[in-house]
């Protein structure tokens, strides 16, 4: 590890300052990541940005239309560990709560989990499912970005430079919907996705039809992939084995892994396929159960 | 359950608190890299990125040049130790030229990871800006990285000049000498062991089952790296403060490979965060000697996780090739194997290991047994609990088992009828001693576990046996009598496992006096006499011995002080539980309390000493059963319930055999179902980390359920058998055959990981 400067700004501001100030900058939203590659001489910087002591990323607004705000440092056990978001947000808790272990998870956040682009980062199918929106911020003002139009490759993004992600948006979720979020590993804890799946299923008024669905699947791409093709094999189907299976086709038929240590080509296109069909199952559990 | 009556120990058997506890748990306790010697520089390694090169240069102009630096070494800063093969002396464990070679290259890089230069520096940064300065020019050669491979005849050649020994005794193998010709290869070793007439065995069997299975490498998981700090004085003297299981070892290789004398050399062993066999070598430990030599400072040399991984050394990789033949009425007549073995950069494997345990549970008539020694562009293979043996009984137990499925017998009453008993014959020639095989096989049946059914698709039950030989060697205590009667109680035995506290449990029985009045501690190699290696599960064996030698020593002296105080002969005192009386006059009494206040005045200290090399060593059989679940749409297996039921002789302290059984079970257990080392065709470790070298943790492990079996060992005053291996032989087969139930087919390689179980079940 070469060395190199710690700052941390008060304000946003002051970020946006010390961004432009010519230095090479790594920003820090947890450091479960970064600080592990600069160790390894996997990444190096001149001066690295805390962004843990902004106001405005370690927010968490619960917002009267029924959406949420997520500042993009807030750490992730901060989210399991609120009541009311545990039991309106299930999807999202079931990513945050198997993020490395409970250390890690009083430091790590959605916002460092999504910038660091892993193709297999357990946030990112589950913020998926939900349809949430980025909120990007510079000097220059803010953007918005629906977080499937985040990724661009493995550990990059379309954030440039001078750019902080401020916060994490969920929208409203439509009625009788549920997000159920889960990946493979080999162990039962403390791993990396082989592959996985977040899916969020949207039943009509009848409760017995698909009104709508949204997959997306981890591990499986260069990014993060939604795969339509899925959602549409189960929209007017009754929500049964069958229908599902379709979507398991589908996403099977989009994943384009590769094979590496940690699994094969093969055996990532099959286990997409059975993470789809039991996402599915489970969230119909949910909406069943009224979660 | 105990099978014979034993004395009624007062101490033994209990389970005190460890002496060491609080100072580990409350986060005081010393491990080599919390040592600071005031002005210690940092150092760091320069390895090759390449598996296999020549390497044409190094020029460390620059990097020496660097203010901040203190010392570089490379390769020609090493003396020149021979090795040449006729210059190992029997028995052997290691070629020291080769060796030194592994630790420091010379003219060939022979392994990812192999290191080619060492860095001093004022800070670790310093050091590693210094690394990117050093300029070493490779001319790359193509790696060879399996064992069959680098025996075929065009292979690379890994260690120029080395030719095959085929002695039993010098197996470490080695180069040939100047002048010398002769066909060089990758084979270091080969041997055979022979019993009985094969061909006559075959024949009386009725059915014959042929195989060939292969266990991967895996690594020891000790959680602390390797770090070691060295100061060279003006008056030449070396002292090594580091983490080993052997600081007499590291002494004395560590003087042989830097041309020093062992008087020369000091080690102080620090706590140490893990070892199970990889610890017992010299790995840096000359480096940062060499390094403070070079620069007079105290050097400290630490290593990173990825190190470890790349360049550390896991156990062999072996392929092992079986036939065994057997009658309907289930009596095992012929066994015949192959086993190759990956030694990795330099010879060395433990394929001795498995060839002298894998048949040893059974009594087999007629048997053959061919061991092969083969390097590859690997680091070299470290030792990883019970080394060896473990292969070879995921051979042995895994064709039992199908010939129990297929006589239709109980996989237990099978192993009952073939069960070896003092006195058979092993096909290595040596006689059983000592052993509760049969106990534990019959407690084994007898455990709810195993009464228990098994019901339901995709789940699955298997069994398995292990045996370990145990070990002995030298050891030495110092049991100094404190004013206040409590007992300073010095050894030269590396604790990993509590055997500090096993130590004073005996010495404490022994003399008769409490095991809180017993202060143990682990000395440095000029405070203590020899003591081999925390290695073999000879700890408490040996220990054992000299905590009853020196207690005999301890009480000798507190009755000649007493008879000297009452001016009567010796003969005419009685010690009985730290109470001196006279004979004479009964009311008369020393406790040992009163000795020791007034010992000064009344002759001097009191110091109880031994040093022994026991015999009587016997070996340990363990017994594990399996239950698992697998997922068929995943392939992920998950463990629902195991058991581990042992021959532990005496156990001094049960917590801490259950806590050995346990702990090798769950070690096996990650063997068999995840870990594996991935290696790309250049020879680059693909998962050389924690998060992807994938050990189980609490979460994938069902609570492991023990059962303590003690037939106590004749030849040891307690009756102690080693337990810490034997725990470590059954999980691999034991969940090899529970998978292979679970699946309705049968794997023959390592890992059982999700993928693989898959490819098996599409090949079904």
């Amino acid at each position: 590890m070469e060395s190199f400067e710690y700052l941390a700004p008060r304000t946003l501001a002051e970020a946006f300052a010390a961004l432009g100030n010519g230095k090479r900058s790594l920003m820090l939203a947890g450091g479960t990541d970064v600080i592990v590659q600069l160790r390894e001489n996997r990444r190096s910087c001149d001066q690295l940005i805390d962004l843990k002591h902004i106001p405005e990323l370690m927010a968490v607004d619960i917002r009267a239309d029924g959406g949420l705000d997520i500042g993009a440092a807030v750490p992730l056990a901060e989210l399991y560990g609120n009541r009311d978001i545990a039991r309106r947000w299930p999807g999202l808790v079931d990513a945050a709560s198997i993020i490395g272990g409970r250390a890690i998870q009083s430091r790590a956040s959605f916002g460092g989990n999504l910038c660091n682009a892993s193709p297999a980062a357990d946030s990112s199918p589950s913020l998926m499912a939900h349809g949430a929106v980025l909120t990007i911020a510079s000097a220059g003002g803010t953007r918005t970005v629906p977080v499937d139009e985040f990724f661009a490759g493995p550990g990059r993004s379309v954030l440039q430079p001078g750019e902080v992600l401020l916060r994490v948006s969920i929208p409203p979720q439509p009625a009788r919907s549920a997000v159920f979020y889960h990946r493979f590993i080999p162990r039962n804890e403390m791993d990396i996705a082989v592959a996985s799946a977040g899916v969020r299923l949207v039943l009509d008024e009848s409760g017995d039809r698909i009104a709508s669905a949204r997959v997306a699947l981890g591990a499986v791409a260069a990014t993060p992939i939604m795969v339509p093709a899925a959602a549409e094999a189960v929209v007017g189907q009754a929500p049964v084995a069958d229908t599902f299976a379709k979507a398991g086709e589908a996403a099977s038929a989009a994943a384009q892994p590769i094979t590496d240590m940690r699994g094969s080509a093969a055996q990532r296109k099959h286990l997409v396929s059975v993470l789809t069909v039991r996402a599915f199952e489970h969230a119909l559990q949910r909406i069943r159960e009224g979660r | 359950m105990t099978t014979v009556d034993r004395p009624p120990y007062r101490i033994v058997g209990t389970r005190p608190i460890r002496h060491d506890g609080i100072d580990k748990v409350t986060g005081r306790a010393k491990y080599a890299n919390d040592v600071q010697i005031p002005g210690h520089l940092h150092a760091r390694f320069l390895r090759s990125p390449h598996a296999h090169a020549r390497i044409l240069s190094i020029d460390t102009s620059r990097a020496e040049a660097l203010p901040g630096v203190f010392a570089v070494v490379t390769g020609k800063d090493f003396p020149e130790v021979s090795a040449v093969l006729r210059e190992q002396t029997e028995g052997a464990m290691a070629n020291m030229g080769l060796l030194s070679r592994h630790i420091m290259a010379r003219d060939k890089a022979w392994f990812r990871g192999h290191a080619v230069a060492a860095v001093a520096a004022d800070s670790p940064h310093r050091a590693e800006e210094a690394l990117k300065l050093i300029e070493v020019r490779y001319e790359l050669l193509p790696p060879v990285l399996d064992a069959l491979e680098a025996m075929k005849p065009d292979a690379p050649i890994v260690i120029d000049g080395l030719v095959t020994n085929t002695s039993r005794t010098t197996r470490a193998g080695g180069i040939l000498g100047p002048g010398e010709d002769g066909p060089q290869s990758n084979v270091a070793t080969t041997f055979v062991m022979e019993l009985g007439d094969l061909a006559n065995g075959f024949e009386e069997a009725d059915i014959i089952l042929e195989r060939d299975y292969h266990t991967t490498a895996a690594h020891q998981g000790y959680i602390e790296p390797q770090a070691a700090t060295a100061f060279w004085s003006t008056d030449h003297q070396l002292t090594i403060w580091t983490s080993t299981q052997g600081p007499f070892a590291v002494r004395d290789n560590t003087a042989a490979i830097l041309k020093l004398s062992p008087g020369q050399v000091k080690v102080v062993p620090a706590e140490i965060g893990g070892g199970f066999g990889a610890k017992l070598n010299i790995t840096i430990e000359p480096v940062a000697a060499l390094l403070a030599m070079k620069c007079g400072r105290p050097v400290k040399l630490a290593v990173s996780r990825l190190e470890v991984f790349e360049a550390m050394g896991p156990a062999s990789p072996a392929y092992v090739h079986l036939r065994m033949g057997i009658t309907n009425e289930g009596r095992i007549t012929a066994a015949d194997t192959r086993l190759i073995f990956e030694a990795g950069a330099i010879p060395g494997s433990p394929v001795p290991g498995a060839a002298n345990c894998m048949f040893s549970p059974y009594n087999i008539a007629n048997g053959r047994i061919e061991g092969i020694d083969v390097v590859v562009n690997k680091p070299k293979t470290l030792s990883y609990r019970a080394p060896g043996a473990p292969s070879g009984a995921y051979a042995v137990e895994q064709m039992l088992d199908e010939f129990a499925a297929m006589l239709g017998k109980d996989p237990i009453e099978l192993r009952l009828l073939n069960a070896a008993h003092e006195g058979d014959r092993r096909i290595n020639g040596v006689a059983c001693g000592s052993m509760g095989f049969q106990e534990t096989l019959e407690a084994a049946a007898a455990t709810d576990h195993y009464r228990s059914p098994i019901e339901g698709p995709w789940r699955g039950r298997g069994v398995a046996a292990g045996f370990w030989g145990n070990a002995t060697g030298p050891a030495s205590v110092i049991a100094g009598l404190l004013p206040d009667g409590r007992v300073s109680y010095i050894e030269g035995s590396v604790d990993i496992g509590g055997t500090r506290t096993t130590a004073a449990m005996m010495f404490a029985e022994a003399v008769g006096m409490p095991v809180t009045d017993v202060r143990p501690s682990v000395a440095d190699t000029d405070s203590i006499g020899f003591t081999s290696n925390t290695g073999g599960s000879s700890v408490t064996f040996k220990q054992g011995w000299a905590a009853y030698e020196a207690a005999q020593d301890l009480k000798r002296q507190l009755i000649e002080r007493a008879a000297k105080t009452w001016d009567v002969p010796v003969d005419r005192v009685r010690y009985e539980a730290g109470v001196c009386t006279n004979l004479d006059d009964e009311a008369k009494t020393l406790t040992t309390n009163q000795i020791a206040a007034r010992m000064n005045g009344t002759g001097g200290p009191i110091i109880g000493h031994a040093t022994v090399v026991p015999r009587g060593v016997a070996g340990g059989f363990a017994v594990h059963i399996a239950d698992v679940e697998v997922d068929p749409a995943t392939g992920k297996v998950t463990l629902t319930r195991y058991s581990c039921v042992q021959d532990v002789g005496t156990a001094i302290h049960p917590g801490y055999v259950e806590g050995q059984m346990q702990g090798g079970a769950a070690q096996g257990i990650g063997w068999a179902i995840n870990e594996e080392y991935v290696y790309n065709a250049e020879g680059r470790m693909e998962n050389s980390s924690f998060l992807d070298y994938r050990m189980p943790t609490a979460l994938d492990l069902p609570p492991i359920e023990t059962h303590l079996v003690e037939v106590p060992n004749p030849g040891h005053p307690f009756g102690v058998r080693g337990v810490g291996e034997a725990a470590f032989v059954p999980p691999l087969p034991a969940m090899a055959n529970a998978v292979a139930h679970a699946l309705g087919t049968r794997m023959y390689d390592l890992p059982m990981s999700p993928r693989r179980v898959l490819e098996a079940l599409a090949r079904q």
